[in-house]
């Protein structure tokens, strides 16, 4: 069945990635109000003017959590970029908030954007000239040039392999349904409402375990987004000075953002790590230092790795007990620097703090106890990834908002075989679930079932 | 000596070959008030049934249902002349039921002939067509073996397996059309001069064998249906056949399997006599012998061919091993240990017309006002000629009558589905419908086939006036029900209760609309009816069956629906005529070059092409917005 894209509704962060101060996620096409409004909470978008701008929180739809605070506008055909309905969420900055409202979208309907897509369909329902056309041909150019690279990536052949065993699994029954319904004189087994409930739910255990792996394999696409924190002076700008050392500097594609921005990383033994500004954590009264100073703790508590550096040489502060407490729930990694200079922290002071990590001792300035700190966070990354099924990750929104899809489609098909709906609707179900992962791979071959059903079973009139 | 050729009569129409595309073909040109000759080569061949006598089934039996819903013959030729009408899937969801019927082989041949030669505006006429008239890429007739010139503003060919056909068993081959008739040569030579390009396919039939020798309690009995179903939309139940004949199932066993195995080298599937491709869903059963050397037995199901004969149709046994070797075979099998040989089975290789070369309406590309239908363009099965046959027929009515084509879409008919597949992806087997090709089947059931496609056939002057209105009927009927489902509130009074316990339903917490209780699994229409009482208005089973799976799977429905949607917008952006594919910058090579072949006309119709990917699709649409901005400043 052709996969037919040209009218889904899509979705993209459209602001660079990063820490600003706000991100965009945009939305376009038909579905894209109601869309949006299945994730928010506030007012009704379906019925709010056009062109108008609305206070309220992302949702995530099942547990009701709420994501982030934003502001929505929505913005009806035709007087819009692309001339069908759009909408903009303005989120918090951050990544992480940013991609997860991407993700609910993603999972309640809408299709990651291709890149040049807004800009492609602005051009096709009339709104750009012909020269701004030949940009988008380019893109679409390139995006099939990118397209090959990615698919020899050993990572995402991993992902393609497995994606591929369960499409296996699916079209197997789908097939034997397909035989039953025309070939009903056979004595082919029939599949049963039993089988067809197993194989919907181990298929979906399986997506499920893919979807957990989706923020480590992001981690690896993005970088970890690491936080060095520590009191004025206690040697942070050393470390980070020591880490961005131009042979570790690597650059890297972003993927799962519209404009192809290329940031910066350093790569610590293989590690990518994307280092977030915190320097404006401390206690302060000014109130424009204030918001700031939020701003900057919100990001710490986003972060994928706290790197805490504590001066040995002094006794433990009061802020510095705030720093311990405020992470400890993180992934962390605690420095005692300074170990040139007599040491006031023992190892048993932060046991009695609630620190379970055993502290890396180190002097940045001599350059002595740096390989411990990169073996470790060698270690805190590959030895979650190691644990992960045959370092299988899925890496992008794209692939997480199909994951979703594919799992909302085998949910109905348990919904409908409880229902007592029979098999052969149910499968409809089946079948778009199996054309979601094929999504994930680009494999779309025309009368794939068709062929599998001629070679698996023997059939004639 | 050469043969004189004379001008002879002008027509509207010409359909050449009266198969069951032809005769649906004539049927419906003639019936569009067209002046119409059918010709064939063999009178007493019009709508033979050279292989299964039977009609219908899973996908086939919804298009015979089409075909009568256009106001075809097919569904009322059956109808007439059934032994056996059986319901298939019954079990299963609405969307899958599937009738299908045995033929009396006779007597559906009988009755279409009678049919055809008493149709006004028709004329059945024996001829072997050996060339067409075309003048400038455009056909104007057709001359036969005997000389005569025919003119006609449209011409239609169904020439079926008689294609340069060549019948094999065994080691013998020789140039024949189905069942030992007289083949057409000539025809495929001039098309090939004409331009078209040719390939050639396989099929093959199984043994016949005498009934009497047949012993059938080493069989299982397959006796029809007692609960009445017809194909067509007029036939009545009170003309429900009481009186059916039982088919029969057997099974092979080792014994035929080793026979097969050990005279493969006689095979002609094998010896590389058969150089067409045939049919991966029909094989022959020394081909299932092969591919599925686990399978202890193969089943086999024994048919009459009809009341006034003893002849056994042995389905499910298609060969063309050497007849020697096809009588040890059957004499392996139970039941028929002394069966009499009465045919043996054949292969037949015959020549079609690669079907991208056709547009939708089944116009050919290559020559105006010629349209090609059945066998001819690479199907299998009757039910697949008719389905094309009588839009071939409507298109070729259509261009005398210098009228716009009439096309099916995928969303609105199983033969929308199979043009759309043939002239879109051409074919490398004869090409058989399956429920599985169908996107939107729960859309595309056999029971709705006439509330798909009545209004259209009306339009086009095939449905009387009386047909039509007992249609507007029917249609109006079921929409009163459903609203009054949907208004009507079912309350949870003590005898509501008592009547859902006692049909083990849970009972209801509040009052609820009818329409909502009959969602429920175990609620039919007619429990509704004991709890919310009956309409006022004649409700018949027809209706019932309606409202019921409208009402039931809306949510299904409704899934599809959107899906339809989407294709209806994708299939409005035509793709403008003699485009040049090799102009457009970025397509893929392989784009390039599927799109150059078939020239779809639509961007629906190119994203179906397989090896056109959606990066291609894009870089199309763009060209084409460009082309039309270029043209408007």
């Amino acid at each position: 069945m052709p996969i037919v894209t040209e009218y889904d509704t899509i979705a993209a962060i459209s602001t660079p990635p990063g820490e600003g101060a706000i991100s965009i996620v945009r939305l376009s096409g038909d579905q894209a109000v109601e869309i949006a409004e299945s994730v928010f909470r506030g007012p009704n978008l379906l019925k709010v003017a056009s062109h108008t701008i609305h206070y309220g929180h992302i949702i995530e739809p099942q547990t009701k959590k709420e994501i982030d605070e934003v502001m929505v506008s929505v913005m009806r055909a035709p007087k819009t970029f692309t001339r069908e309905d759009v909408v903009e969420i303005n989120c918090h900055g951050g990544i992480v908030p940013t991609n997860k409202i991407l993700q609910l979208l993603l999972a309640t309907g809408a299709r990651m954007a291709e890149p040049g897509e807004f800009t492609k369909r602005a051009f096709l329902n009339g709104r750009i000239d012909l020269t701004q056309a030949e940009s988008v041909m380019d893109l679409i150019r390139a995006k099939t040039d990118r397209a090959m690279q990615v698919a020899l990536d050993q990572l995402d052949g991993n992902l393609h392999h497995l994606i591929h065993e369960l499409r296996a699994e699916i079209s197997q029954v789908l097939v034997q349904v397909e035989v039953n319904i025309d070939y009903p004189e056979y004595d082919e087994e029939e599949i049963t409402a039993k089988m067809l409930r197993e194989k919907a739910i181990m298929v979906q255990q399986r997506i499920d375990q893919l979807l957990a792996t989706a923020q480590q394999g992001k981690i690896l696409r993005e970088g970890l987004a690491t936080a060095i924190i520590g009191r004025p002076n206690v040697g942070k700008s050393s470390l980070l000075n020591y880490l961005l050392h131009e042979d570790k500097a690597i650059v890297t594609d972003v993927a799962g953002t519209t404009r192809d921005v290329l940031e910066e990383y350093v790569n610590v033994q293989g590690v990518p790590l994307k280092l977030i500004d915190t320097a404006g954590i401390h206690e302060t009264e000014d109130k424009v230092e204030k918001i700031g100073v939020a701003r900057s703790r919100k990001a710490l508590s986003q972060a994928d790795l706290i790197v805490l550096v504590l001066n040995a040489s002094e006794p433990i502060t009061e802020e510095d007990r705030s720093l311990i407490e405020e992470t400890k729930a993180q992934k962390r990694l605690v420095i005692l620097n300074k170990t040139d200079l007599p040491q006031k922290i023992s190892p048993a002071d932060l046991a009695a703090l609630g620190v379970k990590e055993s502290p890396i001792f180190a002097s940045i300035k001599n350059q002595s106890g740096l390989s411990s700190i990169e073996q470790q966070i060698k270690v805190l990354f590959f030895g979650g990834i190691e644990n992960s099924q045959q370092n299988v990750l899925v890496s992008n929104n794209r692939q997480i908002g199909l994951l979703q899809q594919a799992k909302a489609s085998l949910v109905s098909v348990v919904n409908g075989l409880d229902a007592q709906v029979p098999i052969d609707l149910v499968q409809i179900d089946m079948t778009a679930c199996w054309e979601k992962l094929g999504e994930i791979t680009g494999e779309n071959v025309p009368d794939e079932l068709i062929t599998q059903l001629f070679s698996q079973f023997c059939l004639g009139k | 000596m050469e043969v004189k050729q004379y001008d002879s009569y002008e027509y509207d129409v010409i359909v050449v070959g009266a198969g069951h595309a032809g005769s649906e073909a004539a049927l419906a040109a003639a019936r569009m008030g067209q002046k119409t000759l059918l010709l064939t080569i063999n009178l007493d061949m019009v709508a033979f049934m050279p292989c299964n006598p039977s009609v219908g089934g899973p996908a086939k039996g919804i298009v015979v249902r089409e075909v009568d819903a256009l106001g075809g013959q097919m569904a009322k030729n059956i109808d007439a002349t059934y032994i056996q009408m059986r319901m298939l899937n019954t079990g299963k969801g609405p969307a899958v039921r599937a009738l299908r019927a045995q033929a009396d082989k006779a007597d559906y041949h009988a009755v279409m002939k009678d049919t055809i030669e008493n149709e006004p505006n028709l004329t059945l006429r024996q001829g072997l067509v050996n060339e067409l008239i075309v003048e400038e890429q455009i056909c104007k007739g057709v001359i036969t073996a005997t000389g005569a010139r025919y003119y006609a503003k449209s011409v239609v060919l169904t020439a079926g397996t008689s294609s340069r056909g060549k019948i094999i068993i065994g080691e013998l081959t020789y140039s024949s059309g189905p069942n030992n008739s007289l083949p057409s040569i000539k025809l495929s030579e001039n098309l090939e001069a004409n331009g078209f390009k040719l390939r050639r396919f396989k099929t093959g039939t199984p043994p016949r064998v005498d009934g009497n020798t047949i012993d059938y309690d080493q069989t299982e009995e397959q006796p029809g249906d007692t609960k009445p179903n017809h194909f067509s939309f007029e036939t009545p139940d009170t003309a429900y056949l009481k009186d059916q004949l039982s088919c029969w199932m057997t099974y092979t066993n080792e014994t035929t399997h080793r026979i097969i195995r050990e005279n493969l080298s006689r095979a002609p599937m094998f010896s590389g006599i058969i150089e067409g491709v045939g049919p991966r869903y029909c094989p022959s059963i020394e081909d299932k012998v092969v591919r599925f050397a686990d399978k202890p037995r193969h089943q086999l199901f024994l048919e009459p061919e009809g009341r006034h004969t003893e002849e056994y149709y042995v389905g499910d046994f298609s060969t063309s091993m050497p007849e020697e070797i096809q009588l040890k075979m059957l004499h392996s099998v139970a039941g028929l240990q002394h069966a009499e040989l009465m045919r043996p089975g054949y292969a037949i290789e015959y020549d079609i017309i690669e079907p991208w070369q056709l547009k939708h309406s089944l116009e050919t590309k290559v020559v105006a006002n010629l349209f090609t239908a059945g066998q001819m363009n690479g199907t299998s099965g009757y039910e697949e000629a008719a389905g094309q046959g009588i839009i071939a027929g409507i298109n070729a009515g259509l261009r005398a009558q210098g009228k716009p084509a009439f096309t099916l879409g995928r969303d609105e008919a199983y033969i929308g589905v199979m043009i759309d597949d043939l002239v879109t992806k051409g074919t490398n087997e004869p090409y058989r419908l399956l429920t599985s090709r169908a996107e939107y089947r729960l859309i595309l059931r056999h029971d709705n086939a006439d509330l798909r496609l009545t209004e259209k056939g009306h339009e086009l002057g095939l449905i009387s006036e009386a047909r039509y209105q007992n249609y507007l009927n029917k249609k109006s009927l079921i929409e009163q029900e459903m609203t009054r489902l949907n208004e009507t509130r079912i309350k949870p009074t003590p005898q509501t209760q008592a009547y859902l316990a006692d049909r083990h339903v849970t009972p209801l917490k509040d009052g609820i609309l009818a329409s909502e209780l009959l969602k429920r699994p175990e609620i039919k229409y007619d429990d509704i009816i004991a709890l919310c009482g009956d309409s006022s208005a004649p409700i018949d089973r027809y209706i019932k069956e309606q409202v019921e799976i409208q009402i039931k799977y809306a949510g299904y429905i409704n899934k599809e629906k959107q899906s339809v949607e989407k294709l209806k917008r994708l299939e409005a952006k035509k793709i403008p005529q003699n485009i040049d594919y090799q102009a457009i910058n970025g397509l893929a090579t392989e784009a390039r070059q599927k799109l150059t072949k078939i020239q779809p006309e639509t961007i629906a119709q190119a994203s179906r092409i397989s090896g056109v990917n959606p990066a291609d699709l894009a870089i199309l649409s763009v060209y084409i917005e460009q082309g039309r901005i270029a043209k408007v400043s």
